[in-house]
């Protein structure tokens, strides 16, 4: 009997391969391919005078050398802006290589494509770029006070000025018993996926056909965009996402100039060509994300209640804005948390400086909205001597409420309207499993040992599942073997794993007899893409609804063939099957073979289904007007808005009395996402954001110089948390379903890292009593902060 | 830059390579990828920062990165391609396999040696002890705990009591 697997904790069939080492990622592709290697820029800001290849000329193995002059002019068009917006007003894209101008370190100025990476590496160095360098703009407050312009037709530096309200939040705000107002900041980090980017191409003459092989997120939109920039037709680019090393957001960015420059010179060339990037290259040519400065200004009455809110604050967009407003824009909307806020105001400038560019990176804005949120909250209990919890829940929207339309504009361009969660019931939850009231307790035990010992929490909503849509193809072969299809990639949330759980359980089949491939054109040529943990929720309800069809098909011509009723029919065991009586049964590849009418009979099988065998009904043709051959259909799953998921972390942190050394002790998540189709996989989803959230907490800073240089762009000095830096997490669930979709299911990917820099500030500044307002904060700032405390209050003791 | 070509051979996995006038300066990660066919060992920043590249050297692990391939002539060299085969994981992988360890897999093949590497020298470690034993290798995607749940796991299935075959994160 097949057991039903979706909520099961089924291990994940992609594993053994990749424990083997036999994963395929782009690099271990094209083996033959020439490769290319980029002369990037060393300045921030800098016109281009000059560019002699001279040097490079004799290097052995070399092929060829391109500057922007040498490319055609459809390639001499800069990027497109991805996401347009009425507010971006100014909105600038980069070229494909430098034209004129660089305004970031690491922008690709020229090309070299060799035999093999050493000799494409040797030519690029001895390539002399002529640059005259201007005069660099970096940071959100030094871009808009323009005293310098990233580019010359945009002086005041603002890409994009936007005003979203609710109601009226000054009125409200001046109208208050309490009023509290502060700025607070979060610094630039990245995705930084083990694997960087890297895009393989292979042109094939004879069919003039272009198949590429790309590290991306969103392989149907690469195909598009290299279509247009080389003039294709889309029958004549397949694009490919093989096994992918880790995106995190960064590579929904795309087209990346790379992505176009590749197959371009797979054609020119007439051979195949590959560009891996090097970890330097990625971190200054791969976007970053996160850099914003926040003014609050807050009123609440004497429960903690927040009357108004009114926000401002600057995004750092970096040199170019490809990707819109979106990292803004979720920062907006998804600030507001599981607060019923009614009088609201939020106004940014998204603004450019001589910086690696921005597009998302996992959590894409919530995490600077998170932290804006709930150090508000908690303010708002410190002033009013509150316990944090309460404040919170005076301010929860309340289950019953649900579903509940904020009135704002979300950013998929539809309403932001919540559809599901519990948020009490998550913060008991919360309570109990880090044990809140016993808090103080263990911090009196702690003090004992002359350890500080703090305590914070967070909360968030996270709308996940965004459209426009997705879809599923689900096939089931006479042999047996289903294969499922959908368009998006994958990055290692285990998508064949539970995709497969979703048909192996609509169709009565093995999980072991399904296959699953995403990402690849040639198979699903409609797509989105792989972000706003979006693929379970979008994929995995089109494949849920393609099953469904198939199920229905093969009930159809299974009643047919065993004269049955097929409201008394069962698929199980890869059978259809009559229910309480099993041995009147025909195999589902039986099936498969009957719903396709032969002429021929290839092999033994084959025989049931030629036309002397099953020449079918009477009266019809062998196939009717509503039927199709084959045991498969299509289908896509567009919903009216996105679903909502939640959770709350808290955090237990020790500081060092002496070093100012922070440990996080205890870290617990409370999170709903609905319910589970696979809690492994689920929990692995939240366990690895939540290390992206200590890292981003307490590590992980893209620490550029006033020059626009990037001091720390290695692994040596960008420090991502190793095994000894992440703290075993305590995970509870609540599953609360979403109405929006057949499956009640909402995304899971991007949670665990968005309330990790607000839980672990609000636990320092308990432990220590010292204001945190920015993160993320290192050992040495937070020692230079109590030492600036303790001068403040006479008296105090450190 | 590129200079004089040299052919010699390479002890991997227990077969003797032939490498093909390859210039000395070329790494051993390089070597094993582009020359051996053994892309297994995964190329993440080529310093020694991030593990991806482990393999073996005469039983020591190293990051193959920052060995001179023509270096390691004399050297037994062991890949992950050398554990495991399509029918059998190592007890390392099957842990890996049955706690969820693997996210996108890219890290995975220098933290099954380093696994490896720690419990064939240390059967008992500590968990401080597991920690700094890994913390050679980043992983961006699982946040570790499940990769420290496997080593639990081997290290009671090896010492002969019954590894919990726990559903737990």
């Amino acid at each position: 009997m097949t057991t039903r697997s979706v909520g099961a904790p089924v291990a994940r069939s992609e594993d053994p391969r990749l424990l083997r080492g036999e994963g395929r990622y782009l690099d271990d592709l094209g083996h033959d391919a020439f490769q290319i290697a980029m002369v990037r820029s060393p300045h921030a800001h800098a016109r281009v005078l000059d560019i002699d290849v001279s040097g490079a000329l004799e290097v052995e193995g070399l092929i060829a050398i391109h500057t922007f002059e040498d490319l055609p002019p459809r390639l001499q068009e800069p990027l497109p802006l991805l996401l347009p917006h009425p507010s971006l007003t100014a909105g600038r894209t980069q070229h494909l290589l430098a034209d004129g101008e660089v305004n970031h370190v690491g922008e690709a100025v020229v090309m070299v494509t060799a035999t093999d990476r050493y000799a494409a590496e040797d030519a690029a160095e001895r390539i002399l770029v002529e640059y005259d360098p201007l005069p660099a703009v970096v940071g959100p407050e030094r871009a808009r006070a323009a005293e310098h312009a990233v580019h010359d037709d945009v002086p005041d530096n603002v890409a994009a000025h936007l005003e979203q309200s609710i109601g009226d939040a000054p009125a409200a705000i001046g109208a208050a018993p309490n009023r509290l107002r502060f700025r607070l900041d979060i610094e630039r980090s990245a995705s930084t996926p083990m694997e960087g980017r890297g895009t393989y191409a292979r042109w094939d003459g004879d069919d003039e056909r272009v198949r590429l092989h790309t590290s991306t997120q969103a392989p149907t939109s690469v195909r598009a965009a290299v279509a247009a920039f080389l003039g294709l037709q889309l029958a004549q680019v397949e694009c490919i996402a093989p096994d992918i090393g880790g995106g995190f957001g960064v590579k929904i960015m795309h087209p990346w100039p790379e992505e176009i420059l590749v197959p371009w010179a797979a054609r020119e060339l007439g051979h195949d060509v590959k560009f891996t990037e090097d970890r330097r290259e990625h971190f200054v040519s791969a976007n970053h994300e996160r850099a914003q400065v926040h003014w609050i200004d807050v009123g609440f009455d004497d429960d903690g209640r927040v009357l108004g809110l009114d926000v401002e604050f600057i995004h750092d967009h970096g040199a170019y804005i490809p990707y819109g407003l979106i990292v803004p824009i979720i920062t907006s909307t998804q600030l507001i948390g599981p607060y019923k806020l009614e009088n609201y105001r939020v106004v940014f400038d998204s603004v450019y400086t001589n910086t690696t560019p921005v597009s998302p990176y996992r959590g894409a804005g919530r995490p600077q909205g998170c932290f804006a949120m709930e150090r508000t909250i908690d303010r708002i209990a410190a002033h009013l001597g509150k316990d944090r919890t309460e404040v919170r829940s005076v301010n929860f929207l309340q289950p019953e409420e649900m579903p509940y339309d904020f009135g704002l504009t979300f950013q998929d361009g539809r309403p932001l309207r919540y559809d599901s969660g519990d948020f009490p019931a998550s913060l008991e939850k919360l309570k109990q499993l880090v044990d809140w009231d016993g808090f103080e307790e263990r911090r009196a035990a702690a003090e004992a040992e002359g350890r500080l010992l703090g305590i914070g929490l967070a909360t968030y909503v996270e709308g996940t599942g965004v459209g426009p849509y997705e879809g599923g193809h689900v096939l089931i072969e006479p042999g047996g073997t289903v294969q499922v299809s959908t368009g998006l990639s994958t990055q290692g949330q285990g998508h064949q794993t539970v995709f497969a759980q979703i048909v192996a359980d609509e169709l009565g089949v093995d999980l072991a007899d399904v296959r699953v491939v995403t990402g690849d054109t040639r198979r699903f040529p409609y797509a989105v893409g792989t972000f706003a943990s979006r693929a379970a929720v979008m994929s995995g309800n089109a494949i849920h609804l393609a099953a469904r069809r198939v199920r229905e098909k093969a009930l159809r011509i299974a009643s047919e063939a065993l004269e049955v009723d097929a409201e008394d029919l069962e698929l199980a065991d890869g059978q259809a099957r009559v229910v309480g009586s099993p041995d009147t049964a025909i195999d589902l590849k039986v099936v498969a073979t009957l719903s396709n009418p032969l002429r021929y009979a290839f092999d033994e099988s084959a025989r049931i289904a030629t036309q002397f065998a099953n020449p079918g009904k009477e009266g019809q043709p062998p196939v009717t007007d509503d039927d199709e051959p084959g045991l498969e259909a299509t289908d896509y799953y567009s919903p009216m808005s996105s679903t909502f998921a939640n959770g709350m972390h808290a955090v237990e942190v020790s500081v060092d009395p002496d070093t100012s050394d922070i440990e996080v002790v205890r870290y617990a998540v409370v999170h709903d996402c609905g319910p589970l189709l696979n809690p492994r996989i689920v929990q692995g989803q939240v366990l690895g954001g939540v290390a992206q959230g200590v890292g981003g907490a307490l590590y992980e800073r893209m620490a550029y110089d006033e020059h626009g240089q990037l001091q720390n762009a290695s692994f040596m000095d960008f420090l991502m948390p190793y095994a000894t830096e992440v703290p075993s997490v305590d995970i509870d669930h609540l599953e609360t379903p979403s109405p929006l979709n057949p499956l009640g299911i909402k995304g899971a990917g991007e949670a665990g890292v968005i309330p990790g820099a607000a839980a672990i500030a609000a636990a320092i500044e308990d432990a220590t009593g010292v204001v945190i307002d920015a993160m993320p904060i290192s050992p040495s700032q937070l020692h230079e902060q109590r030492l600036t405390t303790a001068q403040d209050r006479p008296g105090d003791t450190t | 830059m590129t200079g004089a070509t040299e052919s010699y051979e390479l002890d991997v996995d227990g077969r003797a390579l032939p490498v093909a006038a390859a210039w000395l300066g070329e790494s051993l990660l390089y070597v094993l990828r582009e020359r051996l066919g053994l892309p297994g060992a995964k190329n993440a920043c080529e310093q020694g920062e991030c593990g991806s590249c482990s393999i073996f050297l005469d039983d020591v692990l190293v990051n193959a990165c920052c060995v001179l391939a023509a270096d390691a002539t004399d050297a037994r060299i062991r890949t992950v391609e050398g554990f495991g085969d399509a029918d059998h994981l190592s007890d390392v992988q099957a842990a890996f396999l049955g706690t969820g360890a693997v996210q996108c897999g890219f890290c995975t093949p220098g933290l099954i040696l380093a696994v490896h590497d720690l419990l064939d020298q240390v059967p008992d470690p500590t968990g401080l002890e597991v920690r700094e034993a890994i913390s050679g290798n980043l992983c961006r995607c699982t946040g570790y705990g499940r990769i420290l749940q496997a080593v639990e796991e081997v290290k009671a299935t090896r010492s002969g009591a019954s590894g919990p075959r726990g559903e737990s994160p």
